[in-house]
């Protein structure tokens, strides 16, 4: 709980707070006020008017008000809405972890791995398929890094092979099997129509064909990836947005080290 | 309306810049003058009427192409088909398609006989796009033409059907541009896909059919407004020359030209690149399309404070690719943009700067200037202000294709209704500072004045080592958007010729005829 709330709570503003049934925060505790825009593929009639308010009320709204409403083309309407929210979630069982990451950093990651594996690491990574986004591959790969944070390059028990962008996956696979890589990175940045998806879901079949896909550890990421579509596609793990290589890094050295004691 | 001069700059420096810039892009044509490639070939296939697929769905000039020998020259090979046989070209490739036709085991007869046919041939293929060229003229007469910014959107949906909704849409609401956005992945493949297509991913892919219809589709709603939309798409990738010619034959009205883009950002050979570059901006130039130079795509990978003096080296470098490809100073649509850190303090009178130095540099062309996209994220409140921060310095600077910034950037390719919001926020800012540009004068010593000298000088400098060690040695050292590059690497080396004795592309003479204009 923050500071201010629990001092809200303290002199009885609060007394209807709570983490069993939390709502949006409009200007009043469990106001439930949220703003939405959408476009619906209508004339700017009255239809289209009621079209907005009866999604807005399926999307668990009430006193629905729209603000604005413009036409966008003869068949389409733009619509700006505000209402109450009459769902609320109950998070009480859910435990808080900060968004600052509790990863290692680069000292400690080459000096766990010293310690654990006692040899360098390979590390193969791409941006794959038709994607020709870079920009986040080497912010966690190349020695300059991200925000200030070296990338995997930089790190002396790590050794890095990016090999840049629009790899074929069976390029990528391949290099894999030759240089024995412990750990493949895979960046994706477009998603539209689904793309990063088969390209992801292909790289996967790839490796399971080759028998390869348990002996290393499989990671993607882009401003689109989130952890949940990693592990859907059947990677060990996805990164999105503002990760740092210690980020990555500290969850693939735990997991090799976790996969040699299993051995 | 007169524009000022007001950052002060040394006109003998600009000069000293240009005539380096000049040295660099001559020497690289000597290299150019050369070759040829086998995308080239394949567009003297379609400018003398080859287009379809074969059965297995092959594009003809593809097929024609593989059957000759490349250093000889499609024109050649073709010309002497057509008096052994007596069929067109069209005929020609479509034999060739069912196996009932092999090029090379024709006797090759009189050269000049040959020439002579295929010169005819090739007047007649000018002529169409001559013909496009002058419709386009004539209607921007009858309608008029907008002073100040053009409004520019993309689309991008994947199908051309539904782009041509979303187009429709930005055109009401004021769009004066429209760019089809091309697919990920259609740089990298060596042939142009054929027909309507409605699988694209991040765009949609750039095929004759898909030109005509998108084309179509503006003109008509063009003459509801009583306006003419521009269309534009893209040259580049392995098929630059081959596109630009799809373009003239449907009338497109700007393209994406850079001589750099397709090395730096999609690893495509350096020499492929540079050969195809010339002879693609050849055919924008006799079509009266407006090139768009890809500079600010540096500044993506890059930072914008530092590197700003690489952008004006490239655009002074463009510019003379261009002269020499005959593209007349008012059809440079050259590039730049508005790509800094929101953090930084004055960053606003930086990207000021930068913006005036294009204006002022390259007082013909119709800038081309490009809304901030990196420093976007998934706040896209705060988005809107950035792009309304980005609109007033085109207003300011008198730029003239506006490429309008989307709030929701970072995220995905534009919704409908996220170019609406674009559209009335721009027409919003225009209108209030509809005179703001000659109100405003800047401090002689000021800020702004220092930046842009320091920025000239730096990009002064570099044109001199470039000039030493040329445009090769350049790109392999990552000068340019930080990015390594070697002669021999890269896609698409494979499809480069040597131009053999006998080798003709009767079309660059037709189309460097009409000079500089
Ligand atoms: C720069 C840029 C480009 C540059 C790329 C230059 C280069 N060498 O990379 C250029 C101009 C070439 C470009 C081209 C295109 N682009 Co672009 N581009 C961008 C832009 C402006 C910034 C992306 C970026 O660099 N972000 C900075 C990096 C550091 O962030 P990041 O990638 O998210 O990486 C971080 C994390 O995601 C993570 N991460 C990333 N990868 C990995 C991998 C692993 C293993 C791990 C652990 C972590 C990780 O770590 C990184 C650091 O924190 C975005 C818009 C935006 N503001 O986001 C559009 C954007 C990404 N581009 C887009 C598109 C569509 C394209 C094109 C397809 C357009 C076209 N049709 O031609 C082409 C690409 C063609 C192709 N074949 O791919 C769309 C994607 C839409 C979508 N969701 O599908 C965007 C969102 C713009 C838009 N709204 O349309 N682009």
């Amino acid at each position: 709980m923050g500071k201010h709330i629990r001092k809200m709570k303290e002199i009885g503003f609060f007394g209807k707070f709570d983490l069993k049934r939390i709502k949006p925060y409009g200007d009043s505790i469990n106001d439930g006020k949220i703003q939405i825009s959408f476009t619906l593929p209508l004339p700017n009639t009255n239809r289209a008017t009621i079209a907005a308010k009866r999604l807005s009320k399926k999307m668990g709204l009430k006193d629905i008000d729209i603000v604005f409403q413009k036409s966008l083309e003869s068949d389409f309407t733009f619509f700006i809405v505000y209402g109450v929210l009459v769902h609320s979630v109950d998070v009480s069982k859910v435990a808080m972890v900060s968004h600052q990451s509790k990863s290692m950093n680069m000292e400690e990651i080459d000096e766990f791995i010293r310690e654990h594996l006692r040899r360098k690491v390979i590390v193969l990574g791409a941006t794959t398929g038709t994607d020709s986004h870079t920009v986040g591959i080497d912010a966690i790969m190349s020695m300059k890094g991200y925000h200030g944070h070296h990338g995997l390059e930089r790190y002396e028990m790590i050794e890095t092979y990016n090999l840049g962008s629009q790899v074929l996956n069976e390029e990528f696979v391949r290099k894999a099997i030759n240089l024995n890589a412990d750990v493949l990175l895979v960046s994706q940045t477009v998603t539209q129509k689904g793309v990063h998806v088969k390209n992801l879901s292909n790289l996967v079949e790839l490796l399971e064909a080759e028998g390869i896909r348990d002996k290393v550890v499989l990671i993607c990421g882009g401003a689109r990836i989130s952890k949940e579509l990693a592990k859907e596609l059947g990677y060990d793990a996805g990164f999105g947005s503002n990760t740092v290589a210690e980020d990555v890094a500290t969850f693939f050295v735990k997991e090799l080290v976790q996969r040699e004691k299993m051995d | 309306m007169k524009r000022q001069n007001k950052l002060n700059l040394d006109v003998s420096l600009i000069k000293q810049a240009r005539a380096k810039a000049r040295i660099i892009a001559h020497d690289m044509q000597e290299f150019i003058n050369q070759y040829t490639t086998t995308t080239i070939e394949r567009t003297i296939c379609r400018l003398l009427g080859i287009d379809g697929v074969s059965k297995e769905g092959i594009p003809l000039p593809n097929i024609v192409v593989s059957n000759i020998e490349v250093d000889i020259g499609a024109a050649v090979f073709l010309g002497n088909a057509i008096i052994q046989t007596g069929f067109n070209p069209q005929e020609i490739a479509e034999k060739i398609a069912q196996k009932k036709l092999d090029l090379k085991k024709l006797p090759m007869g009189d050269i000049n006989g040959i020439k002579k046919t295929i010169i005819s041939l090739a007047n007649e293929g000018a002529e169409k796009i001559r013909a496009n060229r002058e419709i386009r003229t004539k209607l921007i007469q009858t309608y008029g033409d907008k002073e100040g910014p053009l409004l520019y959107v993309i689309v991008a949906t994947g199908n051309i059907y539904e782009d041509i909704i979303q187009a429709n849409s930005a055109a009401r609401k004021g769009a004066d541009i429209i760019a089809v956005i091309r697919s990920t992945g259609q740089s990298l493949m060596d042939y142009v896909p054929y027909g309507a297509t409605t699988q694209g991913f991040g765009g949609t892919y750039a095929t004759q059919e898909n030109f005509r219809l998108m084309r179509k589709a503006l003109d008509e709603v063009g003459g509801e407004l009583g306006k003419y939309i521009r269309l534009c798409n893209y040259c580049s990738g392995l098929c630059m020359p081959e596109i630009a010619a799809m373009g003239a034959l449907e009338r497109l009205d700007v393209m994406l030209n850079d001589a750099l883009y397709g090395i730096l950002f999609r690893d495509i050979n350096m020499q492929r690149t540079i050969i195809d570059q010339h002879f693609s901006r050849m055919i924008n130039g006799y079509s009266g399309v407006i090139i768009n130079t890809g500079e600010d795509n540096y500044i993506k990978t890059v930072d914008a404070v530092e590197q700003g003096f690489t952008v004006l080296t490239s655009q002074l470098m463009n510019e003379q690719f261009a002269l020499l490809a005959g593209i007349p100073e008012e059809q440079m649509g050259i590039g730049h943009a508005f790509e800094m850190d929101p953090s930084i303090r004055n960053g606003f009178l930086y990207e000021l700067a930068q913006a005036q130095l294009s204006r002022e540099i390259f007082p013909n062309a119709p800038l081309k200037y490009m809304p901030p996209t990196r420093y976007m994220t998934g706040d896209i409140f705060m988005g809107c202000v950035q792009n309304a921060l980005f609109n007033i310095i085109t207003k300011l600077t008198d730029q003239r294709i506006c490429l309008l910034g989307m709030l929701t950037e970072a995220i995905h390719t534009p919704f409908m209704s996220d170019r609406a919001i674009a559209i009335d926020i721009a027409q919003y800012i225009f209108n209030n500072l509809h005179s703001i540009s000659e109100e405003l004068s800047f401090k002689p010593d000021g800020i702004i004045n220092q930046r842009a000298t320091q920025t000239l000088q730096k990009a002064d400098e570099l044109l001199s080592i470039i000039k030493e060690q040329g445009l090769f040695q350049t790109l392999e050292n990552g000068t340019f958007a930080g990015i390594k590059r070697s002669k021999n690497g890269g896609k698409g080396l494979e499809g480069v010729y040597r131009k053999g004795n006998i080798y003709l592309n009767p079309f660059i003479e037709i189309f460097m005829e009409r000079g500089v204009a």
